[in-house]
This record gives C-alpha cells, sequence and structure tokens, in this order.
C-alpha cells in the first residue's frame, strides 16, 4: 500500500515530520517497507533562458545564459531542438545528480564552451519517458523556485507492507485513523458530498446468485452528460507518484477513490452497457475481454456483471474494454459494489489478475461505505467532468450487523502485562471508531464496519496495545519451573541425537534429503502407494513420501561421485513414512557408504597396499555402522540376533535383518540389488544400511543408578582354538551359537579367526577357525576338564551344523 | 709368573676381540668355564703347597675377578651397540601420512546441531521438546489454528496436498511446526513450556525458499504468561543462541492467523559488511521471528478455556537461523548432501552444544 505525505495529510492534521510519521507507522502495526524523501528533486530550479546563441564549434548545440531568479545568469551548453530565449525549465547545477540519466553532473566543457549545468528534459528527471525536448513551463511558472515542488514531485511515497487483517489501511483515510488515534495528529473529518440530483438511473442491476453471500450489495447511478477529459493536475500527481497512469478523468476517479477510501469503483459507459446489468455467476467457456486488453476464459466460480452482450465485468476484480469509458464517453454508470472476499481471492488467483480492487475485496470492502462511496465519487465526477446526477440506486444490501464485544480493560494487563488507564483505552478504541456503552472496567464494545478483523477481547487488547505502544511492555522473566531441569527428551529423541552423534564418529557425514522423492524411486523401496502420494508435488520427481532413507542417501552420494568425490559415507536419521498417519512416519538411521569410505578410511594408503589398499566396502561394513547405531542406542546387544537376507533392494546373498526377539525388525543391511542400483541410475561399491530407531524398545525402568558390582573370576581366563570343517552353506552364527551353548557357565565368549576354503577339503566345504574363551568360575581347569568341554563344544557345534573338527 | 701375564694378555685380547654377544660368551667359557683356562689354573691351587698357594692364590683369583670384570664390561658395550644397530635398522619414515580419524571426518548436518543448541538453551528455561508428524490433517494444520475457510494458504498453490482418501479428505504436508501445538494441548495439561523444531513444507521453490525446510517454535501455556515474558524468553533467546552480551529486539504488531496480539520480531543488527550480519551491534533491523498470545480459537480447539488458561507461542525458520548464526549463503545447499559443503559447514560429531560449554565451543 502506497501513498503521499501531502496525500496522507489531507486526512491527518499533523505537525509530524516524516520520520516521525514512518516511525509511528511502524510502532503500530503499519510496517513501513519503503521511503522515498524525493530528496533527489530538491536541487532543480525552475529557470528563464535569457538567451540563446548558435554554439561556435557545433552546429546543432546551443548556447544559453540560464536565470535562475538570482540575476546572474550560468552560461549552459545544450542540444534540445526546442530551447531557446523565454523558455521556462528546470535547471540543474553542477554537483546535482539526474536520476533519468544517473549523471552527478560537473561543469563541462562541450566543444570549446563551458556549461555550467542542465536544463533538463522530463525523461531526465524520471518524469516520463519524454526526450523530445527539455521541459517548457507556462510562462506563469516560479522562476527561482523548486521545480519539484511546482510539479508535485517533492511529495515524499510511504510504502507500507500491510497485513491481511487490515483491511481498513487499504485506505488513506483508514491510515490516518490509526495515525490520529496513536496522538499523531488530527483526523480531519471528511464533508459530506452535496449535489443535486435529477431523473432516476434508468439502468437495472439483478443480482441473481444462488449465493447472495457473494455479492451482497449493488450501489449505482447514472451520471449524464459528462465530458471525459484529463483529470487535474493534482490528482494526477498523486497517482503518479504512486506508481499509477492517469488515464482519463472518469478513470482516475475509482483509482483515487481505492486509494482514498480503500473504495474500489467502476464506471461504465451508459451508451455501451446493452440492456439491464445482472450479477451471476458467469457461464462455463464465457470470456471477457478485460481492461488490461487480455481475454480471460471464465468459469461458474467467477462472477460477473454482464448486459445483453455477456460480461461486462469481473465483479470487484477488474472490468471489461467494451463497456470501458473513454475521451467519448457522455453517460457515465459509476458502480459501488460489495464482493465476496473468498470468492474474488479464488477468481484472482485462478485467473493471476492482481489488482487493486481485488486486494481490497479480497480482504473486505466497509459496506457501510458501498452508498457514502458512491456519493463522493459522484461529487468528484461531477466537478471534473460536469453532468447531472441521476438517483442512486441500491440492490441486495442488507445492511450491517455490527458485532459487539463484551470487554474487561482488565484484559489489556492480563495478556500484555501493560498498565494502560481505563481512560485511555477508552480514548484509544474511540479513535479508532470503536463505540462503547456501559461504564467502569466492563464495556460493551461496537466493533466499526471497516474492521471485520475484530471479533473479541483478545483483538480489543491489540488494538490498546499496539496503539498506546508496544515498546512500553517490559521484559518479564518467565518463572522458574521450580528445581534444576531434568531431562527433557524423550526416548526416542534421545536415541535419534545419539545415532547421529555415533554415526557421525564413524566418520559418516550427515545429509538432510528430501522426504519426497520420485515414484519410480519409492516403488523400489517398496512405496509408491496412493496414500502417499502427493496431489501437487513441487516437481515429478518429488512426488512421493520416502518409504525409506536410502533412494535419497544412494542419489546424494552419486551426485557426489559425479564431482569426484566417489568414496562417501553418509547418514541421515529422519523420518520415512508407511501410511499417512502419526505411527506411519518411522524415525530412521540410515547410511550408505561408496567407493573405500570404510571406517578406517577412504582411498589408497600405502599401509595397506600391500592388502589391495583401498578395499572397497562391503555388506560387513554396513553391519558394523548398523550394530553400531543400536549399541549406542544402549539395546543390550545379546539380545540381538542377525538373519541372512533383507527386503528386495538388498543383494539377497549379501544382506541381513537385524532381529530382537522373534518380531522387532531392528533393521536392515548389506549390500544393494544389481537391479535397484541400475533403476537409480547409480554405480560404485555400495552398502548401506537402515535401523529402525523406533522400534527399539524403551530401556527398562532401573531402581537405581549404582551398576552391579564387578565380578571379576579369579581364575585365569583361557582360549582354545578349534576349526570346523562344514558345509559350505552354514551360517558362521550357527557354529558361534554351538559352541557357546556348550557349556554356558565356561564358555565366556567364541569369535571366527579364519573362514578358509580349499580344493583339500573338497567341493562345497568351508573351514570355520573359532577362539573359544573359557573363563573358569570355580576352580582351575584340570586338562581333564578342560578335554571335557573341548569335546563337548566339537559335539554341540557337530549336532546342530554337522561340521567335524579339522585334522 | 710370567705365565699368569701372558695368559692375562691373551685373554684381554680375545675379549678386545669379541665383537658380538656370542663371542664374549666364548672367550667367558675358555677362560672361567669349567674347563676354562683360568679355572684350570684355580683347581691347581689344591695340589700347591701352603707357601706356593700364599703367593700363586691371589695371583690367580686376581686374574680371576680381572677377567670377569673385563667380560663383563665388553658384554656390556657389545650389547649396547647391538641395540643401537637394531634400532638403526628399525627406523621408518614417520612423515608417512596415516588415516584421519573417523570422529574426526564425520560431521553433523548444522540443522542438527543448531537443534541441539536450542535444546540446549531451552532446556536451561524448563521446557520440553515436542514432536509431531510431517503428515497432517487439515483439522491440525489449519482448523484448529484459526485459519477461515478460504485463506490462501489452503490453496494448492501454497501447501503440499496428499491424494485424497476414499472419504475425499485431503491430508497435508504441515506448513508450520504449529499443529503440534494443539496435539500437545490435547494431551497435557498447563503448565506447557515446550519446544518444536521440525520438518515443515510449502510449495515454493526459488532461490530463498525450499519445498522443505525446518521450524522451530516454542509455546507457553499457564495462567499468567502475557507478552512481557514472551519478550523476556525471545530476548534471553536470540541473546544466547548468537552468542552476544546484548541485543536490541523490536517488537512490531503485525498478524497471524493463531496469535492475537501478533508480532513480528526485528533484531538490531549490523549488516554492513555484506553477507555476515551481526548482532549486538549496528543499525540495521532483521526481521527474525513472528510469535504472539495464542488466539482463544486455538487455545479452545486445544481444549482449553481462554479465560482460564493463556500463553504465548514463537516460530522462526531453523534454517534461517542457522543460516545468520554459521553464514552459509544459500538454503538450497542444505538438502543438496555435497560433501564439500558438509565437511566446510558441518559440526564433528564432539562437538557437543552445551551451556556450560559455549554452544558453540
Amino acid at each position: 500500500m502506497k501513498f503521499t505525505l501531502s496525500w496522507l495529510k489531507e486526512h491527518l492534521e499533523t505537525e509530524a515530520s516524516l520520520d516521525q510519521i514512518c516511525e509511528r507507522l511502524t510502532a503500530i502495526g503499519l510496517e513501513v517497507e519503503d521511503v522515498d524523501d524525493k530528496a533527489a528533486y530538491r536541487p532543480f530550479t525552475i529557470a528563464r533562458v535569457v538567451s540563446a546563441e548558435q554554439h561556435p564549434n557545433a552546429d546543432k548545440l546551443r548556447v544559453l545564459m540560464v536565470d535562475a531568479g538570482d540575476g546572474k545568469p550560468v552560461q549552459i551548453v545544450c542540444g534540445a531542438p526546442n530551447a531557446r530565449a523565454g523558455l521556462i525549465g528546470a535547471l540543474a547545477r553542477p554537483g546535482t545528480y539526474v536520476p533519468g540519466i544517473d549523471v552527478t553532473l560537473a561543469v563541462g566543457n562541450i566543444r570549446g564552451v563551458e556549461s555550467h549545468g542542465m536544463m533538463c528534459s522530463e525523461k531526465e528527471l524520471d518524469m516520463s519517458d519524454n526526450h523530445d525536448g527539455i521541459i517548457d513551463l507556462p510562462e506563469d511558472a516560479p522562476v527561482g523556485t523548486s521545480f519539484a515542488s511546482y510539479a508535485g514531485l517533492d511529495d515524499p511515497v510511504i510504502e507500507i507492507n500491510l497485513t491481511p487483517n487490515r483491511p481498513d489501511c487499504t485506505s488513506i483515510f483508514g491510515i490516518a485513523r490509526d495515525l490520529a488515534a496513536s496522538g499523531l495528529g488530527t483526523l480531519k473529518q471528511p464533508t459530506p458530498p452535496s449535489f443535486s440530483v435529477e431523473g432516476n438511473t434508468p439502468v437495472e442491476v439483478k443480482i441473481i446468485l444462488d449465493d447472495e453471500a457473494l455479492c451482497p450489495g449493488f450501489a449505482y447511478r447514472l451520471v449524464r452528460g459528462v465530458k471525459n477529459g484529463p483529470s487535474p493536475r493534482w490528482m494526477q500527481q498523486r497517482l503518479l507518484a504512486i506508481g499509477l497512469r492517469p488515464i482519463s478523468a472518469l478513470v482516475d476517479v475509482t483509482n483515487y477513490m481505492t486509494f482514498d477510501q480503500g473504495r474500489p469503483m467502476h464506471v461504465f459507459d451508459a451508451a455501451k452497457v446493452k440492456g439491464d446489468l445482472v450479477v451471476r455467476r458467469a457461464r462455463e467457456g464465457e470470456e471477457i475481454l478485460a481492461l488490461d486488453t487480455r481475454t480471460y476464459k471464465l468459469n461458474p466460480s467467477n462472477v460477473v456483471i454482464a448486459d445483453d452482450n455477456g460480461p461486462e465485468s469481473i465483479g470487484g476484480i477488474m472490468g471489461g474494454e467494451k463497456s470501458g469509458c473513454d475521451e467519448n464517453t457522455t453517460d457515465v454508470l459509476i458502480e459501488s459494489a460489495l464482493w465476496d472476499p473468498i470468492n474474488i481471492a479464488r477468481t484472482g488467483r485462478g485467473h493471476g489478475i492482481i489488482t487493486d480492487a481485488r486486494y481490497r475485496f479480497e480482504r473486505g470492502v466497509d459496506p457501510e461505505y458501498m452508498l457514502p462511496g458512491l456519493e463522493r465519487t459522484t461529487e468528484l465526477v461531477l466537478e471534473m467532468c460536469g453532468g447531472t446526477a441521476a438517483a442512486a440506486k441500491v440492490t441486495g444490501y442488507k445492511g450491517y450487523e455490527g458485532k459487539v464485544v463484551d470487554f474487561p480493560f482488565s484484559e489489556i494487563k492480563r495478556l500484555t502485562g501493560l498498565n494502560v488507564s481505563d481512560d485511555e483505552s477508552r480514548e484509544i478504541l474511540a479513535g479508532l471508531g470503536f463505540e462503547m456503552s456501559g461504564s467502569g472496567e466492563r464495556v460493551a464494545v461496537a466493533v466499526p464496519s471497516w474492521r471485520p478483523d475484530v471479533d473479541g477481547k483478545a483483538d480489543l487488547v491489540e488494538e490498546v496495545m499496539r496503539i498506546h505502544g508496544v515498546d512500553e511492555i517490559k521484559p518479564e522473566p518467565l518463572a522458574p519451573s521450580g528445581s534444576v531441569n531434568g531431562k527433557i527428551l524423550t526416548t526416542l529423541q534421545i536415541r535419534t541425537r545419539i545415532a547421529k552423534r555415533s554415526l557421525a564418529a564413524r566418520g559418516m557425514m550427515e545429509a538432510v534429503t528430501w522426504s519426497f522423492i520420485s515414484e519410480d524411486q519409492a516403488r523400489l523401496f517398496g512405496g509408491g502407494s496412493r496414500a502417499l502420494k502427493l496431489a501437487n508435488p513441487i516437481a515429478a520427481d518429488m512426488s512421493d513420501m520416502r518409504p525409506s532413507l536410502l533412494p535419497g542417501l544412494l542419489s546424494a552420494a552419486q551426485r557426489n561421485a559425479d564431482r569426484g568425490f566417489g568414496d562417501v559415507a553418509l547418514f541421515e536419521v529422519s523420518g520415512t513414512y508407511e501410511n499417512d498417519t502419526p505411527e506411519g512416519q518411522r524415525r530412521v538411521a540410515g547410511g550408505i557408504r561408496r567407493g573405500t569410505a570404510s571406517l578406517a578410511g577412504a582411498g589408497r594408503m600405502w599401509s595397506n597396499a600391500a592388502k589391495g589398499g583401498g578395499k572397497p566396502v562391503d555388506v560387513f561394513d554396513a553391519k558394523a555402522d548398523a550394530l553400531g547405531v543400536i549399541e549406542a542406542c544402549g539395546l543390550p546387544m545379546a539380545n540381538v540376533q542377525i538373519v541372512s537376507g533383507g527386503p528386495d533392494w538388498y543383494h539377497p546373498g549379501r544382506s541381513g535383518t537385524i532381529m530382537m526377539g522373534p518380531k522387532i525388525v531392528l533393521g536392515h543391511f548389506g549390500e544393494f540389488h544389481p537391479v535397484t542400483l541400475e533403476a537409480l541410475d547409480v554405480s560404485g561399491a555400495l552398502c548401506g544400511f537402515e535401523v529402525y530407531l523406533d522400534a527399539m524398545p524403551e530401556p527398562k525402568k532401573k531402581a537405581t543408578r549404582t551398576k552391579p558390582a564387578l565380578d571379576l573370576s579369579p581364575f585365569q581366563m583361557l582360549r582354545r582354538d578349534f576349526a570346523f570343517v562344514v558345509d559350505k552353506a552354514v551360517e558362521a552364527g550357527a557354529i558361534i551359537k554351538a559352541a557357546a551353548g556348550a557349556d554356558r557357565k565356561l564358555v565366556a565368549g567364541v569369535n571366527v579367526f579364519d573362514i578358509f576354503e580349499g580344493a583339500s577339503l573338497g567341493e562345497g566345504r568351508k573351514s570355520v577357525a573359532i577362539e573359544v574363551t573359557i573363563q573358569p568360575r570355580e576352580k582351575t581347569l584340570t586338562d581333564e576338564d578342560l578335554d571335557t568341554l573341548g569335546k563337548a563344544i566339537i559335539a554341540n557345534v557337530t549336532k546342530s551344523t554337522g561340521g567335524v573338527l579339522r585334522g | 709368573m710370567s705365565d699368569l701375564t701372558a695368559l692375562e694378555q691373551a685373554i684381554m685380547a680375545d675379549i678386545a676381540a669379541s665383537s658380538d654377544e656370542a663371542g664374549i660368551e666364548a672367550v667367558r667359557v675358555a677362560a672361567l668355564g669349567k674347563k676354562g683356562s683360568v679355572s684350570e689354573l684355580l683347581k691347581g691351587l689344591g695340589s700347591m703347597s701352603p707357601e706356593e698357594r700364599q703367593t700363586a692364590g691371589p695371583a690367580i683369583n686376581g686374574l680371576k675377578l680381572r677377567v670377569t670384570d673385563a667380560i663383563a664390561a665388553r658384554k656390556s658395550l657389545l650389547r649396547s651397540e647391538a641395540i643401537t644397530a637394531r634400532l638403526k635398522s628399525e627406523a621408518v619414515d614417520v612423515t608417512l601420512p596415516v588415516h584421519s580419524s573417523p570422529a574426526e571426518r564425520g560431521r553433523i548436518h548444522p540443522i542438527s546441531q543448531v537443534v541441539d543448541e536450542i535444546t540446549a538453551i531451552f532446556a536451561d528455561m524448563g521446557f520440553s521438546i515436542a514432536e509431531g508428524p510431517d503428515i497432517e490433517t487439515d483439522y491440525y494444520n489449519f482448523t484448529a489454528l484459526n485459519f477461515p475457510e478460504g485463506h490462501p494458504a489452503r490453496e494448492m498453490h501454497d501447501t503440499f496436498f496428499l491424494e485424497p482418501d476414499e472419504s475425499g479428505e485431503r491430508k497435508v504436508l504441515r506448513t508450520h511446526t504449529s499443529p503440534v501445538q494443539i496435539r500437545t494441548m490435547e494431551s497435557s495439561q498447563p503448565p506447557i513450556r515446550i519446544v518444536i523444531p521440525g520438518k515443515t513444507y510449502r510449495q515454493d521453490s526459488d532461490a530463498t525458499h525450499s519445498p522443505m525446510f525446518h521450524q522451530v517454535e516454542g509455546l507457553v501455556i499457564d495462567r499468567t504468561a502475557n507478552v512481557g515474558h514472551l519478550r523476556w524468553v525471545l530476548e534471553e533467546f536470540c541473546k544466547t543462541f548468537f552468542e552476544v552480551d546484548n541485543v536490541v529486539m523490536r517488537f512490531r504488531p503485525s498478524f497471524f492467523p493463531f496469535t492475537e496480539p501478533s508480532f513480528e520480531v526485528d533484531i538490531q543488527c549490523d549488516r554492513s559488511s555484506g553477507p555476515i550480519v551481526k548482532f549486538g551491534e549496528g543499525t540495521d533491523w532483521m526481521e527474525i521471528l513472528g510469535c504472539g498470545m495464542v488466539h482463544p480459537n486455538v487455545l479452545r480447539a486445544g481444549g482449553l478455556d481462554p479465560d482460564e488458561y493463556q500463553g504465548f507461542a514463537w516460530g522462526m525458520g531453523l534454517d534461517r537461523i542457522a543460516m545468520l548464526k554459521y553464514g552459509m549463503p544459500d538454503l538450497r545447499d542444505f538438502f543438496n548432501a555435497d560433501v564439500r559443503w558438509m565437511s566446510h559447514y558441518g559440526f564433528r560429531p564432539l562437538d557437543m552444544p552445551t551451556l556450560f560449554g559455549g554452544l558453540s565451543g
């Protein structure tokens, strides 16, 4: 919302400076976005050309002597064709910045003649595109005075960023009312329009709508015998200053009313309207050539004003070209109507039309000013264009049903902490147009028709607060919660945090990738259901809520590889989506490693060159990461089991599922299925995992933080190695389990230290070498004891895996 | 006695000539072993007459002592030389590179880091962290937050909608973290002090907007919380978060559907040095957050009587405050997973924000 200082002062009697006004506007919630104080125009002076001689060295140049009113003419070289003795124009002296050409003048020397300034064209002053000659002012222009002030260029322009709840401040009058209420001046009450009325308005307007809220009122009148020339200078200057192009008096009046009173108006050339006007829904496919010279294809959600020829105006948004006023208009039909804010917003958005009328109607135009607005517009039309006004007609308007809010003044203190006296509160509310009845500290407040945003007590608190001054509210410490704050994070929040930190500590980098991926990618990872599809994705490849973190991470790894960073380890701890319910949003820690980015470090290294250096990552890197997360989250690792195989997107022979008990799936890890990688268009050595943090059971509540006593055996720990030849398909896990199960008391641990396959073992056989840690508990073991235990281990392994001790 | 002298000279020559531990051992055995030359002489003492013994005894024992000492000295020298030689042979090139520590290579995303910083600050003020789902109902995202029908935010061009279900209901990707306000009011009783960090989504994508971004918002509800408390909380937060001694904040009346009164808050800063914003100094204003007193309709939607309970809420862009504090120039980079960016702007896993250690260390 833009306006000029002088325009504001038309409604506000004030001595306040521009700075004070701007500061106050922001303080009361009308945030000043931009101020142009027009200081740049101050140095230009009205000056008369005393003489104009031919330049001695250039055909097209003249040497002027210019008098700026001080009786000391200055010499100026000028190339304008209209430069002549006696011309009165705008002079810029050396040192002046000329905005239209972006140059600061200096004393020049043009072909051997000194030039002490410049006579400006309109273009040079950024007034218009006119550069045919220098500005040529009428004889009576006051030489020696400020050109900007004469031409209305010195009027500062203020632009405010209006919040959508304040339709009343889409008008300069409304802004003045707010400022006056805040004590920055006095609101000038408008004098009621006065003109005589002759005859009736012959045109009938019918509102034919299934929903009367779409057009809750329509006021109009005919003015006969107008002459539609240019509007007066003062009006043109104001419109120009806020960026509107003056067109003709009739059109300019409507624009003026839009800004001055927040009351968009429309004028029809009555001669071009065929038959009566109907306010109705547009018919499917109906077209209108609008005033912006574009043709819009309408639909029944749009409300139009139509005559026998069809739509003549998109109600409340933009008029039609066909029935618009021009220089030949003699009879003008002035419209002042009310429209439904929601429908205006939708229609405007639907057609991509942004107009000053839409801006106001979608916020809500004062219904009680519908008729006064028509009267004021008529008055201006009569002043500027002559003619006679016919009687106004109003249809559809049922009157304004005022809201009344029961308001205890104590609410102000309760919500803001401010101490505002009841008298001041009354004064503020009255200044804003609220009417109060009742005395004492509780009043009934009637909300004015121009404040549709005010509904309840809190709204009134805001009104008093913003006018009284928000800066008066002093910071007040929040009462401490009582004692030292305890644990504030939930288990899942703690695990999320610890998962991130532990994965980063494994040398991985935390990525944040899009929650939405392409449908193809979603399908590859078990998603793609309709319930998780966006109806309006921002791009085709961001259409589905992700079922897994892996596609995003794999794509990210590929992007890095394409940039020359092939060895990357990435992770993300975030949401995936099984369905559209809150419970369907999982909390997952996922990660991938690419190339040689193992825990130890990526790339070739002299130290492992002998081992082939830069070994590509594999399923065991991913397994270690996954188990690392689970362990960091505090789960008892003894209860965690690994089952071969994972979901379809993993390599079936190089992936695993992490279980806790028979039911809880904690996660998956592995290398990827080549078909999945191909479909994702990624390549290279890759492995990855996902751990479901939300599947982890809550830790058992402990009665005490004290750790159990350390149980150290006085007897020496022993280690014994066994190698079993088993079928290749036998899982090492089964051998470990069998060995450990041989004597749960004595066997403290089992580890696999070698795997060997070779012709000597036979086709399809392998040798698994394990180291068994034995912890005697009651006595030092004898050779016999150890022999017995060894046999038990061998027997158990043989029984469960068919393995035989390697000879 | 020239025999003894000759023997001694010979043994001493052998000792001097021995060049390693085996050599000196051989000399020792030859001299002092069971059948060594010196041992033999000692054995001969028994068959001597007392007179002979009186002179020969000390001479032979003296010889034994000197030989023993000489062997020990030589042995010690040879061992020391051997160690020196071995160490020399074991020397390696210590300028060869080693792998960096994984904990130094890994990185925490700035968003996670800033969430931890915020958690540290608000934990100190008695707040908990609340979370909610990304996929929300229209009710929680709009209606309960007092967005009227027809509000532009409810349009397809602002909000991501999911495909309608069988009943025609369209879920949305939450456009703000505010639905968690309602969910919290429904599930717990005042006093409420929560901070809500999380992902949010809007149908917007250009140089400064991302279709997915992060917000953090706060909610306080009790029987007394007012704008003064709100000011205090925000000033304390901004001071602590930006790690400056003082901040000047400007509250401007503004409008949001879910608060009344509402404010936008500017923070005084110095923007004269290009993209780097310095808080606690300067004369510029930068809008940093929106806030206000919880709208009575929102309290009602949360099942609370607005005449009994009151409170305030605020919200700000998490990515944005991260950018302001740490200087990332472009929001879109947050979601690109470019390892160069992560390495540069990310945080080391052990850089854990605490109040006692300073937020950013």
